[in-house]
Parts: structure tokens; sequence; C-alpha cells
């Protein structure tokens, strides 16, 4: 997966500025910054979610160019290629967990109704919901729910997964069983892109980090360059010690 | 009383039956496919083509909401027949009263429930459109499928208020020679001079219809609503 020139812009905030990134294929890249550095809209933009105004947007033998008109057959071939998770899990409330990951083979994959079931359940079983499959998005924890939002992704067969923000809105007890699936898909080589604020699951998982601020990257590496020799870098070292901080602060309050 | 009661409650049901409930009943079915088309026409996004047609279901809102629904039903009856275009319409649109009154009430309906059921799908969260579209969902699929279901169930409390409203301004089909309901009541009372018995009378009827469909809101929001009360992944 290949970024080149993305720019976007909304309204006057110009929030992505000359992107210009490689997310490599079976690795866990992690993107980090600050609130407001652009770090979701550049992850919805490879979902299309998002229109940059221009640049390139290259995946496996998908090209896109932004300042063309993209067509509908384009985007959805790439939606294929692309799972999306939400902060805020987005389930759809009125199906079950199970519907809720058939949706997409059945709908749009045309996958028969009963093989979906049997690999839906599967998917289930191995984000440790099997036992879920009945229920409604209403009655589960928030870990759950994220959990139902990745198994309903992987139904797809994406090559990339996308995560913005995925544990965000959850309490650290939640936090650490989506963690725990993320870096057991980690592990089996699933192409991950997660924008996260958390520093210590990043450098647990990250193969690569890349840190976004007011829009630009500005650091494209390896995990441990990011913590230990990037520590001169100034904005970085900012960056780092305001996280952490915070992160220790919000466990000590709860 | 109880004689004046019992003698005229059988000509004033027969009434409700012959006219009120199928004019109630066929208006309102018309009125929802017609606010249902309306309401996804008003939100589509498309381009200047499709802008006439937006157009004109916008004027046809803002007409059946800016006029009087007894106005309404006098211009499609009384009116109608003068509608004359020379070599196109020679003489008039004629239309029996239960026709006039059908087409009225469903445009009516339709043009308050267009309105219901587009800030139905307007308030189901846009997080839904994207989950939806991020899984490769048409927006046509996903109307449907994910957007349509959860919107219903949020218009139905607004629905049933417009409901109980029409049952209610049937009333209005009396001044259109629609011997509904009420206009038999007119006439009984008319002939038995005993106005209060009559007018409460045929009151009572009309809460008790309505009140039927109250318990069938009641009813249909207890079913559809058992997974749409909270917001997912709550404490």
């Amino acid at each position: 997966m290949r970024l080149e020139g993305l720019n976007k812009t909304f309204g006057e905030q110009h929030v992505l500025k000359d992107i210009n990134l490689e997310l490599p294929e079976r690795k866990t890249t992690v993107i980090v910054g600050p609130s407001g550095s652009g770090k979701s809209t550049l992850l919805r933009s490879l979902n299309l979610l998002e229109r940059p105004e221009s640049g390139q947007y290259q995946l496996a033998e998908l090209e896109i160019d932004f300042a063309q008109k993209i067509s509908a057959k384009q985007v959805l071939n790439l939606r294929k290629k692309t799972g999306m998770v939400f902060q805020d899990y987005n389930l759809f409330p009125h199906k079950t967990v199970l519907q809720n990951v058939v949706e997409g083979p059945v709908q749009v994959l045309k996958q028969p109704k009963k093989q979906a079931e049997q690999e839906a359940l599967e998917l289930l079983d191995k984000v440790g919901l099997k036992n879920k499959a009945a229920t409604y998005p209403e009655q589960l924890s928030g870990g759950q729910a994220q959990r139902v939002a990745i198994a309903r992704s992987l139904a797809m067969h994406p090559e990339y997964i996308l995560l913005d923000e995925p544990t965000s809105a959850l309490d650290p007890e939640l936090e650490a069983e989506v963690l725990k699936v993320l870096a057991d898909l980690a592990r089996e080589k699933q192409s991950l892109v997660i924008v996260t604020h958390n520093l210590f699951f990043a450098r647990q998982i990250a193969d690569k980090i890349v840190f976004v601020e007011d829009g630009r990257i500005i650091f494209d590496g390896e995990p441990e360059r990011f913590f230990n020799e990037e520590q001169e870098n100034a904005r970085i070292r900012n960056f780092i010690s305001a996280m952490t901080f915070s992160d220790l602060e919000a466990k000590a309050l709860k | 009383m109880w004689e004046i009661i019992s003698s005229s409650l059988p000509q004033l049901i027969v009434a409700g039956i012959k006219f009120t409930i199928p004019l109630s009943l066929i208006s309102f079915a018309l009125g929802l496919v017609l606010a249902l088309i309306t309401a996804l026409v008003r939100i589509a996004q498309r381009g200047r083509a499709f802008a006439v047609i937006k157009g004109i279901f916008n004027f046809y809102v803002w007409l059946f909401r800016s006029t009087p629904l007894l106005v309404q039903l006098f211009i499609v009856y009384f009116g109608l027949p003068y509608l004359v275009i020379p070599g196109v319409l020679d003489h008039g649109i004629k239309l029996t009263p239960f026709i006039a009154g059908i087409i009225t009430f469903s445009l009516n309906t339709g043009a308050y429930a267009s309105e219901t059921i587009r800030a139905a799908i307007t308030s189901v969260p846009q997080g839904q459109w994207e989950a939806a579209s991020s899984i490769g969902m048409t927006r046509g699929q996903t109307l449907r499928r994910i957007i349509l279901p959860q919107a219903l169930y949020i218009s139905v409390p607004p629905l049933a208020n417009s409901f109980i409203s029409l049952v209610k301004d049937t009333s209005l089909a009396a001044s259109i020679t629609i011997v509904e309901m009420f206009e038999v009541s007119q006439q009984i009372a008319a002939e038995n001079y005993q106005p209060l018995i009559m007018y409460t009378l045929v009151a009572l009827i009309y809460a008790v219809f309505c009140s039927i469909l109250a318990i069938g809101q009641h009813y249909l929001e207890k079913k559809s609503n058992r997974h749409l009360s909270q917001p997912q992944g709550g404490e």
C-alpha cells in the first residue's frame, strides 16, 4: 500500500500536507500523533471515507488518482481490500452479532448465507465471542462490541485492516481484551494499520511507527528508533512525554 | 337518552365502517408510500438533472403543509371539475367524493409523514453509513438494510400521531358530501334535536378508534424497540 503526494483540506484547513507513505503488507503499522494532527483523516482516506483532493493511492494492482474522478467500481474494489474498525464500533444495532458479521460477505461478496455464517462463527470464536452470536449489540460491553467489529471486518477478507483509535472509548480492562485480539492478528501476519494513543501498545505491536503532526509525517520508521534515538527530536520527545504522562494520569484517576 | 344512543349507534358504526375506517386506512397506506418516496428523493445526493425532481417534491411538501386541509378537499372535489385546458382537458376533472377524499388525505398525510421519515433517516448516526460503506455496501443497500430499518423504528411514534390525526381529520370529508360518521351524526341531530348527545356520541366513537391505534403504536414500539433502545456497548 503506497501513498504519494496526498493533500486534503477541510475548508480553509489543510489537514494532510503532501503525504508520502508506504504501508508494508503483513506488518503492523501504528500511526500516532496529537489530536487534530490529521492521523484519522489519513487512515480514513485509505478506505475512501475521506477523499483527498490530490495524490496517488496504490494498493496491490489498484491505483487511484485523487485528482481524477473515482468510479463507483474503484471505490468498491478498494473497500473490499480494506476493512475499517471505528472508535465507537458502529455495529448495526438492529442486527444480531452474527448478522453483523455476515452482512458484508452475503450482501457485498454474494457468499451463500450458510457458508458465510459458518465462517462468521469461526471468526467470532477467534475473537472469543462465539457464545454471543445470537445477542444484539446493545447487550455487549464496549470491548465485546469492538471485537465483533473486528470480526465483521475480517469476514470481508481484506488485505488491510484499518483501525481508527479502536480502544479510545474503552476502560483499561476492556482495552486489554481488544489489544489481545489485535496482537493475535499481528502475529498471524494480518496487515494492520492502527491509529492509537496507546504508546505502550504501539511499542509492543508495531513493526513500523508513523508520527503525524500538523498534517505532515514527522517520523516514519521502526519503533525502536522512534522511542530511543528520536528522543533528540524535540517534537517527538514532547509528544511521547505528553502522551505517557496523560496515559499514566488517566490510569491513576480511574 | 339510552334510547337515542341505542337507535343511532348502529347507523354511526355502519358509517364508520363504510367510510371513516376505509378513508383512514387507504389514505394512510398511500400516504406512507408517498412519504417514503418523497423523503428518499429529498435526501438523495444526485446531480443537476435530479434537482428538478427534488424541486417538485419540495414544492409538494410545502404546498400541502401550508394550506388548510379543508380547503384542499374543496379544491380537489369542487374545484377540479372547473380545471379546463382547451384541447387537453375539456371537461375538467370530476372525482367521486370518496376518491377525492382519498387523494386529498393521502397527499396531505404524505407531506407531513415525509418530513417525519426524512428527519428519522437523518437522525441515524453517520457512523452507520460509514460502517456500511466501509464493508463495500452501496448507498442503496445501506439505505435498505441498515438505515431505513432504524429510521422507521424512530418514526413509529410521530407516524402514529399522523395516523391518529388523519382518523379525526376524515370528519372533514362530511363537507364534500361523504356520508361518514360525523355527517351521519349531523343528520340524526337534525332529526331528533339532540345535538349534544349526538356529537358527544360521535366524538366518543372517534376516541375509541384512536385509542385502538394508540394501543397498536405501543405494541409496535415495544416489538421493534427491543434492540434499539440503548446505544450499543453500554456499561
